[in-house]
């Protein structure tokens, strides 16, 4: 079924062409702790906002960057502008390194490359009227002579997204404008200038409903017109889905599946895209709210997970997906909120122990209070793994041993990064897609 | 049937401004039931949430009340500022939008909880305190481990959770949610949605969801309350008006809405209009496809279609449209000036 109309005549469709490339993209943000820890320069945290993506933006496509909140979705759609200089990789547009181009040279192609922003009440300067803002990047990139042609380029950007008459248009101020007349007014900005390559970042978010339909459309139209390529980046799988020709879906900074979005759709291989499928409200009174989402929230950029970062939220994670420490504490934490308090009372005490645990710990040694033994934590955990024995947890743990009479060591099976993989027309970044990983069953 | 825990009749909301009185909510009726959700839906502007705060007493002075809101007995109009702050938290709830906003960055979550119970319910000891507030953690998930942290250690669908919980530790029989999900994750959201119909299931307290999702309230209403213009134009159960809209402007709604089923794109010529100055006769007319010429006229009558309730004349009485009212009326073509 198609999922929207194809607007192009059928020979144009291929669309092949690579625009964009990009080769291990690493986005690091330095996150200092203190002034001694920076005198001292010693280990900072690292906040991995975009951790190793290869993607290839095709000419005149609509690729969708598919994510929740901190999975690195806008910091990669700004790495494309050049807005955000990659830590390491290469994003190579027509022959050139934009993560490594001097400022002069780049803001010369951003001509070329432009952004739509989230928030159009916050995108335009409350003091300049339509006339000055949107003809700001004609007297940026020097594309005019002369106020007349500047003019009269403004009047043809304002009529091209639909602000008509377009002289009422030019002396107002965005506080004069609604929502959607200011997103057009940013859009008119964006494409003034003549890029092909537009990112938009959640463009209809901050609309409303009734007018959401109205952007996207104007969008597409746009794109058709102009022959632009987008660059989509949502958390909103249905509009993606209606807009989108390829999607990847992001999770803390990495792409976890890849691929066309009607296969993606019809066949979701990552347990995250599942998972979010199945979190679409949608308005047909027939379907109710699933039962089995994935419980938490997206964790700490500063200190991810060990292996796939899903792991810890995964519903399907089994033996080589990460298990590691940490998750011994969450564990105990699911199994206290179920127990309730006299349960947490009696038990905390004896795992204290678990609060030092730090990240990536595949043998996690715990010690016991004085007065309390090894034993005891054994038989806690025995008691756990009996009170939640379907957690994936207990597929990652090797075994739990008593070392000598004070301490408790945890040893969890050997975690595994998870690689993009070929399947079935999409990549997808998940062992149990793997072959030589998989279970059996 | 059990009786309404909330039955409002005629409510009216007016602000004043400099140019003229408001009308964000003009003549609104509805009932409640205990264990009933029902949503509310409009556009920005249509007098959603000043209906929610209405409900609850909850306006900046100088707001105009009228009509009724019966609460148990009580018309809540006519009750004194301080008797219904009385019944704010133990009896009424409110659930915000923005939850990071909403919890004081310098109390712990703990303190949170020990001054709401100690302000309505005095004589409670400090362990009843405890554990009165960690039960109303678990009931959303949050871990007794988390009991002493501050609300910055937590995420947004965590602060969210633990407003849902402060509002709910006193057990209050109505509680208005506005748009709790708005700033929170695809998942994240799923997950608040999930708890909230456990609540009306579990501890029958009837909730005023308002929200601009149409998707959000199937999953999570029993009825709907489509506004327009300080309006309710038309009310009745989820599957009734999802599957058969009787009001043009549900229709048009339902239609823009973008879903993972849509293939075309559709939308709502035009913006909401001004409620210091709306339109004559039915406020819709100037967007409606299917206007006729009473419309503009005549103020619509409420009609009622089974369970759905609907403010058209499409729907009649037919006795009250003067002759030829019927015809389709001649619109003035809308452009992008107009839209929202």
């Amino acid at each position: 079924m198609p999922t929207k109309p194809d607007l192009r005549p059928a020979g144009e469709r291929s669309g092949q062409d690579t625009l964009v490339e990009l080769r291990d993209v690493e986005v690091h943000f330095e996150l200092r702790a203190n002034a001694l820890a920076r005198l001292i320069g010693g280990a900072s945290d690292t906040v991995k906002a975009v951790d190793g993506v290869n993607l290839t933006l095709r000419k005149g496509e609509v690729l969708g960057l598919v994510g929740e909140s901190g999975s690195g979705k806008t910091t990669l759609g700004r790495a494309l502008l050049g807005l955000v200089r990659p830590t390491a990789g290469q994003i190579d547009y027509r022959g050139r390194d934009l993560g490594s181009l001097p400022t002069r040279e780049l803001r010369a192609i951003r001509r070329r490359l432009q952004m739509v922003f989230q928030d159009p009440h916050a995108a335009l300067n409350p003091a300049m009227d339509l006339q000055t803002a949107i003809g700001h990047p004609l007297r940026i990139h020097k594309l005019v002579k002369n106020r007349a042609e500047e003019r009269e380029r403004v009047v043809a950007a304002l009529e091209r997204v639909g602000l008509v008459p377009a002289e009422q248009f030019l002396a107002k101020l965005p506080a004069e404008l609604s929502g959607g007349q200011k997103q057009r007014a940013v859009i008119a900005r964006a494409i003034i200038s003549g890029p092909e390559l537009l990112v938009a970042d959640e463009p209809i978010s901050m609309l409303d409903m009734s007018v959401r339909a109205k952007i996207l459309e104007l969008m597409l139209e746009l794109k058709n017109d102009l022959d632009l390529t987008y660059v989509y980046i949502t958390h909103d799988l249905a509009t993606a889905k209606f807009f989108c020709d390829r999607m990847a879906i992001m999770y803390l900074g990495r792409v976890v599946e890849l691929g066309p979005t009607e296969q993606i759709f019809a066949d979701p291989k990552h347990p995250y895209t599942q998972a979010l499928l199945r979190a679409v409200p949608d308005p047909d009174p027939e379907r109710k709210v699933p039962r089995d989402l994935p419980r938490g929230e997206i964790p700490d950029a500063a200190a991810p997970p060990h292996g796939c970062s899903f792991h810890p939220r995964c519903p399907r994670a089994f033996e080589p997906c990460g298990w590691e420490g940490r998750d011994l504490r969450a564990m105990f934490e699911r199994r206290w909120t179920i127990e309730g308090e006299d349960t947490y009372a009696a038990e905390a005490p004896l795992v204290e122990g678990l609060e030092k645990i730090g990240p990536g710990e595949e043998v996690a040694t715990l010690t016991v209070p004085s007065g309390r033994t090894a034993a005891e934590a054994i038989a806690l955990f025995d008691a756990a793994r009996a009170g939640l024995p379907d957690d994936p947890l207990w597929r990652g743990v090797e075994k739990i041993t008593a070392d000598g009479d004070r301490a408790v060591t945890v040893h969890f099976r050997k975690g595994i990064d998870p690689a993009l993989l070929h399947v079935d027309g999409v990549d997808v970044a998940c062992h149990l897609h793997d072959p030589a990983l998989r279970p059996s069953n | 049937m059990t009786d309404p825990v909330l039955s409002v009749r005629d409510l009216r909301v007016w602000y004043g401004t400099e140019r003229g009185a408001v009308r964000a909510v003009d003549g609104v009726s509805f009932d409640l039931r205990p264990g009933e959700t029902l949503g509310l839906v409009g556009e920005s502007g249509c007098g959603k949430s000043t209906l929610g705060r209405g409900v609850l007493g909850l306006l900046p002075s100088g707001t105009k009340l009228g009509g009724e809101v019966n609460y148990r007995g009580t018309n809540l109009v006519t009750t004194s500022a301080r008797d219904i702050q009385q019944l704010r938290g133990p009896e009424l709830g409110l659930i915000f939008q923005e939850p990071l906003t909403r919890l004081n960055p310098l109390l712990r979550i703990s303190e949170h909880f020990e001054e709401t119970l100690k302000a309505h319910e005095p004589d409670l000891s400090k362990d009843e305190v405890r554990h009165r507030a960690l039960e109303a953690l678990r009931g959303m998930g949050i871990p007794p481990t988390r009991y002493r942290a501050y609300p910055h250690e937590f995420s947004g669908g965590m602060r969210q959770r633990i407003m849902i919980a402060l509002a709910l530790v006193l057990r209050p029989s109505f509680v208005v949610a506005d748009e709790p999900t708005t700033a929170l994750d695809v998942l994240v959201e799923a997950q608040i949605i999930g708890i909230l119909a456990d609540l009306r299931r579990n501890f029958d307290t009837a909730l005023l969801f308002i929200t601009h999702n149409l998707g959000i309230v199937a999953e999570a209403c029993d009825r709907v309350a489509v506004m327009y213009a300080g309006r309710i134009v038309e009310q009745g159960p989820v599957n009734d008006v999802f599957a058969r809209p009787q009001h043009p402007y549900t229709r048009e709604l339902l239609r823009s809405t973008i879903s993972l089923s849509t293939t075309g794109l559709h939308y709502i010529p035009g913006a909401p209009p001004d409620l210091i100055d709306p339109p004559s006769g039915c406020r819709f007319h100037p967007r409606c496809p299917s206007a006729m010429q009473v419309c503009p006229q005549q103020f619509p009558q409420q009609v009622d279609l089974g369970a759905q309730r609907v403010e058209c004349w499409l729907h009649g009485p037919h006795a009250l449209i003067p002759e030829g009212g019927e015809q389709p009326l001649v619109r003035e073509e809308i452009t992008v000036a107009d839209e929202a």
